[in-house]
């Protein structure tokens, strides 16, 4: 369903942050992405998110190429896609509600539908009694979380997840990769970058390593390698 | 329908709805937007005001000039005595010959109205308005001439010189006199008043223009953590452009109701004045106020400017701001 097909990007100035990845995620799949600080995991959500356009090579979901998406035709891509960013992304000035409603209020739903999905939403998440709270009262990882509901909330068929358990406990990350998971099994494909290797190793799931922005290993992890 | 995904229904548009519905529902979504954008303002109420004071006093200006020309004109106007005729009586003709004359020229199809001022009511009106009373009781011999004041009912200038000359022809008339070059003059003055007043009205209302355009613009930039997040979550242009745009509008409206009530305190004020005025010159002038359909059109325009400025503000900068993601 995602293909990366030999895909380079250079930012400007020459760096190379991605060197000729190529991989796929079939429909239904869920998978890790690892490399260490810098390896180029942030950069390859955002090909897929098209927050970024490679310098070279193609990236396709559903055998459509990215490359011919024009720009108004981006906003449409990304409800298809749930983001969950590393550093959050939220309204501050916005209660939790507000925020977890934005990609519905975004799609036109209104009403009693709205509110029902934004519940079920922060439930799964555990946040339910925060629906009122403004996300600067909350903590890191709740607001994590926030994040997470929001991602979520439109059901979107590829789930991409750029370090969800950054600032959570081992049993709160426990609980967020069980939502993952929960995803997974109806059928959404899931793409979660993250440095924590001992999740990883433990959730078994087939794992991609960036390094300097090469792909060194496509599968199992098979050890504990020093990234 | 999504574009990747074919066969997933995206939004609202997944739920059968009838069409009224879809209809009511996009109606009370505007509304929610629009009132939302009012409480917007009312976040930062002193910024808010500052901009709408600014938008009102500039609106009050072309407002002001347009009503002084609309004023200026309807005294104009009523000047349609300006192409009354004068007609000096020679001082030998008897009382009988004048009064032939009035009988013709009452009759005069080209003629209007006839009126006559004889020397001594002449002298009467001119002792009584002059102030020189005393003094007149001394000239012993009254050296006003009798008048004959016709008022053609053709009132252009080309056809009162007409019958001016017609009538200076009868015998008794000494000469006649038309009084036209003035009222020429004050028509040109007028056309060059309007066309002042109507280059002013165009600078300021782009000067409105732009300060609700670098309004919003600053907003904008205020917000542009905000819009990045929505560009991230799929929030079309349109989507994030629409609060702006009632933002514009909600200060095009108030900045017209502002600019009325600057206008109306200031012919309040400017009434008592007037009346002093007209009263010394036995005229009936009342201030002219702005009429319904002028304060629609000064609310129109205000709220189309708005609108204008923050869709010139808008279609740029919101276009520009691209979210550097996750
Ligand atoms: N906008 C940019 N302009 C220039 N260089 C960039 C830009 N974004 C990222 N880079 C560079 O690209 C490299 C990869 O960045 P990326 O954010 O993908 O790393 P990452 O794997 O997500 O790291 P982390 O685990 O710390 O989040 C980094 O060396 C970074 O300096
Ligand atoms: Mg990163």
């Amino acid at each position: 369903m995602l293909t990366f097909d030999q895909v380079s990007k250079s930012y400007p100035g020459g760096f190379i942050a991605l060197d000729r990845i190529s991989f796929e995620l079939a429909k239904g799949e869920m998978a890790f992405l690892t490399g260490h600080s810098g390896a180029g995991k942030s950069t390859l959500l955002k090909l897929i998110s098209l927050i970024e356009r490679p310098t070279s090579g193609r990236v396709l979901i559903n055998q459509i190429d990215l490359s011919r998406i024009r720009r108004h035709q981006v906003p449409f891509i990304r409800r298809d896609i749930g983001i969950i960013f590393q550093n959050h992304r939220l309204l501050m000035e916005h209660t939790v509600f507000d925020n977890v409603a934005l990609p519905l209020i975004i799609e036109g739903f209104t009403g009693k539908d709205m509110v029902k999905r934004v519940h079920a939403a922060l439930d799964k998440v555990g946040l339910l009694d925060k629906v009122r709270c403004l996300p600067e009262t909350l903590s890191g990882g709740e607001q994590q979380r926030v994040g997470i509901a929001r991602a979520v909330v439109n059901k979107p068929p590829l789930l991409l997840a750029d370090e969800p358990t950054g600032n959570l406990d081992p049993e709160l990350s426990k609980d967020i990769m069980q939502v993952f998971e929960a995803f997974n099994q109806v059928g959404v494909s899931v793409l979660i970058a993250t440095h924590d290797h001992g999740l990883v190793a433990r959730m078994r799931y087939r794992t991609l390593t960036l390094k300097q922005g090469k792909m060194i290993n496509d599968g199992l992890l098979q050890f504990e390698e020093p990234l | 329908m999504s574009i990747l995904f074919s066969g997933r229904a995206t939004g609202a548009t997944a739920k059968k709805i009838s069409l009224m519905q879809r209809w009511w529902m996009s109606w009370t979504h505007h509304l929610r937007q629009a009132i939302g954008s009012l409480g917007e303002l009312w976040r930062t109420p002193l910024a808010s005001l500052m901009t709408i004071a600014v938008l009102g006093v500039s609106l009050t200006l072309p407002t002001t000039l347009h009503l002084l020309v609309k004023n200026v004109q309807s005294i104009s106007g009523s000047f349609t005595q300006a192409a009354e005729i004068s007609f000096f009586i020679k001082d030998d003709a008897t009382e009988a010959q004048i009064t032939t004359l009035r009988t013709m020229l009452s009759a005069d199809p080209e003629i209007e109205q006839v009126h006559f001022i004889s020397k001594q009511q002449a002298m009467e009106e001119f002792s009584q308005l002059s102030g020189f009373g005393q003094a007149m009781q001394h000239v012993a011999d009254n050296p006003l001439p009798n008048v004959l004041l016709v008022l053609p009912r053709n009132t252009q200038p080309q056809a009162a010189e007409t019958l001016r000359a017609r009538i200076e022809q009868e015998r008794i008339v000494e000469f006649g006199k038309l009084d036209i070059a003035w009222l020429e003059r004050l028509d040109a003055m007028l056309l060059l008043l309007r066309q002042a007043v109507l280059a002013i009205a165009v600078l300021l209302l782009s000067a409105v223009l732009l300060i609700i355009g670098n309004t919003i613009r600053l907003s904008i930039m205020n917000k542009k953590e905000e819009i990045e997040v929505m560009k991230l979550v799929g929030a079309t242009d349109a989507f994030i452009q629409r609060p702006f745009l009632y933002t514009g509008v909600w200060f095009g409206l108030f900045g017209g109701c502002l600019a009325f009530l600057i206008v109306e305190l200031m012919l309040w004020w400017l009434e008592a004045a007037i009346g002093h005025i007209t009263e010394l010159y036995h005229s009936h002038f009342t201030l002219m106020a702005m009429s319904l359909s002028e304060f629609m059109a000064l609310i129109g325009i205000a709220v189309a400017l708005g609108l204008a400025g923050s869709y010139l503000s808008v279609s740029r900068h919101i276009r520009a701001i691209e979210p550097t993601g996750p």
